[in-house]
């Protein structure tokens, strides 16, 4: 049988389109891992917890709660969302946390590697398909409470909720798209992990999470400017059945993120053996 | 020729690491825009401040069924060099060519999560190690019994002794077939019984795959290796087929630890030298089986009777092999006039091939009290007529 030649020295001189192929072939190569890795995460999570499953959705069901106490006793005065509030505002803060956490799963599985990074040559890629797995079966829950909201609030089903699979998929390639490129700074300073962060608190009010986009007016500019905004929006109205207004621009942020997504593969794989030098005594 | 055909090759590999962490994270910025945008004004063959060659020049070829043993002190660039070979980091300059499926036993139980039962994390560890589920599936009840952890295969490894852990970890991991295997020190754990597995394992891997073995005992590398390479500073000092050579080399090198003083200040180790051919000397070199000769010189500002004198022959692993007494020849040292000058003979050293170090112990007889104890006050080497794999080779006669 012929023996696999691997080759290692400085590398600078590689093709992208090679790069990227490797890249997509330990991907495929690495599905028993990810999932592996994914089902040992998700059942620690679970066998080291009392509530278990409940965190997936308590900091979203906590934020809603605020909000809907907010307007209920017209602290502030909101626009109307075409839904009941509550539903608006659960919705928006749910699909908003899974954004969040699409956005920082590639740092977080990375850095949660660390220790077997420095010791042992594993396809990496697994750590950001393991990432996926985990958001899909973490959202699950998530998604299974937002439509019991649904019917207990009379909003129902829709037609077009039958979109909702692939438009929340779709959040899921967005987040990771933008962690690949996160990953290699923050794996370096932890300065980019809490600039993201903090970063993310403030974009939530420029995108209609908790409140519909205003008529006119700076905030109105800023969320039309968002990519957040069509991403959230149009998922959310699929869900509602409601006009989906920004249908444009949404396929718009796809067409650029898809071969952001393969340059972020092959960004993260150049950075790997980088960070393993800076970070491995 | 497929039994003789180059499994690694190694061509003027070299690396740098930087001293500094904020210097150093920085410059991996810099690293990751050379890299992803290309390299216009870099030279890689200069350091950056800050910055020293971990590992420099090194270029080697093994070939299936060789073992190389590499040896050097801390910090000398081993760990780095089989990260390198492991595709862990990058090198810096040169290139590293491996054919085969490559393990490296340098962490046990990677991936392993502490909640998780044993049998639950025989996949999480099997998997990070590249096999796929059907090949966990056929060989959990081997890596079960190999471990010799049935009853508590199903209990969470957090709970596990660290010997347990590293059962678990190296039974899995003796299931690759690699072509290339990458030994890092994993083997010094764990109870004896278990080490013998390990060792046994790894004979048999041995005749099959390239082998690069990193470990502090020479007694390892003299009896596993074909062939081995000495580093220092990064560099290779010495590489050669004659095993016995290079860590031969790597003796000389070593650097004792400081004197040690231990005593109550009434008398002084003020000299001490070997005799050679009559003359004093500070390092020497016997055969195997020769005299030894010792003389020191005490120095004490009020005179001493009824003094006796021990002196022990440490290893490099800093164990007491073995003692002279002068005792057991009823010789009583006395300082007159401040001062006494003691010779020894040490009659047929059979020790085993190493670097030896001396400790001299003085005790006052008639108070049984220690007036002194100081370690590393000489070092001698033992050459070897014969290798031998214990401590002592005894004379004998045969008829």
């Amino acid at each position: 049988m012929e023996l696999k030649t691997t080759v290692y020295q400085k590398t600078n001189n590689k093709k992208i389109g090679k790069l990227l192929l490797e890249s997509l072939s330990d991907m495929y190569s690495s599905r028993f891992l990810a999932k592996q890795l994914a089902v040992r995460d998700i059942k620690a999570q679970y066998r080291q917890s009392f509530l278990g499953i409940l965190w997936a959705f308590i900091t979203p069901l906590s934020t809603a709660l605020v909000w809907i106490i907010l307007s209920k006793s017209g602290t502030v005065q909101l626009t109307d969302t075409g839904v009941p509030y509550p539903v608006f505002v659960f919705s928006g803060t749910l699909l908003w946390s899974i954004i969040i956490e699409s956005i920082n799963a590639p740092m977080v599985n990375t850095n949660g590697a660390r220790g077997i990074l420095s010791k042992i040559n594993f396809p990496k890629e697994a750590l950001i398909l393991s990432g996926v797995y985990k958001l899909i079966s973490n959202s699950f829950v998530k998604i299974i409470v937002l439509l019991v909201f649904l019917i207990v609030y009379g909003v129902g089903f829709h037609a077009s909720a039958l979109f909702f699979p692939l438009a929340f998929l779709g959040i899921i390639f967005f987040g990771t798209t933008l962690g690949l490129f996160i990953t290699p700074l923050g794996m370096l300073y932890n300065d980019v992990g809490k600039i993201i962060s903090m970063g993310l608190s403030f974009l939530m009010y420029a995108t209609p999470v908790v409140y519909a986009i205003p008529k006119t007016g700076l905030l109105k500019t800023l969320m039309e400017m968002n990519p957040l905004t069509p991403l959230l929006l149009t998922t959310r109205n699929l869900l509602f059945g409601q006009n989906l207004d920004y249908l444009t621009y949404y396929f718009g942020v796809f067409t650029v993120c898809i071969p952001l997504f393969f340059l972020g593969l092959v960004f993260y794989r150049i950075s790997i053996p980088i960070i393993v030098e800076r970070m491995s005594a | 020729m497929e039994e003789n055909e180059v499994l690694v090759k190694v061509e003027n590999l070299s690396k740098k690491f930087c001293i500094d962490l904020k210097t150093s994270l920085w410059y991996g910025v810099k690293d990751l825009c050379y890299n992803v945008f290309g390299n216009k004004n870099e030279n890689s063959e200069e350091l950056r401040p800050k910055e020293f060659w971990a590992v420099k020049d090194i270029s080697f070829e093994l070939r299936r069924g060789e073992c190389l043993g590499l040896i050097g002190h801390n910090g000398a660039g081993k760990s780095t060099l089989l990260k390198i070979l492991n595709g862990l980091i990058n090198p810096d300059e040169g290139k590293v060519t491996i054919k085969g499926r490559v393990c490296a036993l340098i962490e046990l139980g990677a991936g392993f999560n502490p909640i998780l039962t044993g049998r639950e994390n025989i996949y999480n560890n099997g998997a990070v190690l590249g096999f796929s589920k059907n090949e966990i599936d056929s060989k959990v009840e081997e890596i079960i019994d190999f471990a010799e952890i049935r009853e508590f295969i199903d209990m969470p490894v957090q709970n596990y002794s660290s010997g347990m852990k590293v059962r678990l970890g190296f039974a899995v991991a003796a299931q690759m077939e690699p072509d290339v295997l990458i030994i890092d020190e994993v083997l010094a754990v764990g109870d004896l019984g278990f080490r013998v597995k390990c060792m046994n394992r790894i004979t048999d891997l041995l005749s099959s795959s390239a082998v690069i073995f990193v470990s502090h005992s020479m007694a390892q590398v003299t009896t596993v290796s074909n062939e081995a390479m000495l580093l220092e500073h990064g560099r290779i000092d010495s590489y050669s087929k004659n095993v016995g050579d290079v860590v031969e080399k790597y003796f000389f090198k070593f650097q004792t630890s400081d004197e040690q003083l231990i005593g109550d200040g009434s008398i002084k180790l003020t000299e001490f030298s070997f005799i050679e051919n009559s003359k004093k000397v500070v390092e020497t070199y016997i055969r195997n089986g020769e005299d030894l000769k010792i003389e020191f010189e005490i120095k004490a500002d009020e005179d001493v009777e009824n003094l006796k004198f021990r002196i022990g022959f440490f290893n490099i692993e800093y164990k007491l092999l073995a003692e002279v007494d002068s005792d057991t020849v009823n010789f009583i040292g006395k300082v007159v006039d401040g001062k006494l000058i003691v010779s020894v003979v040490i009659k047929g050293l059979y020790l085993r091939y190493g670097k030896y170090s001396i400790h001299l112990h003085v005790i006052n007889l008639d108070t049984n009290k220690k007036l002194l104890r100081q370690s590393n006050i000489g070092h001698f080497i033992v050459k070897p007529t014969i290798s031998i794999g214990a401590d002592f080779l005894l004379p004998s006669e045969w008829s």
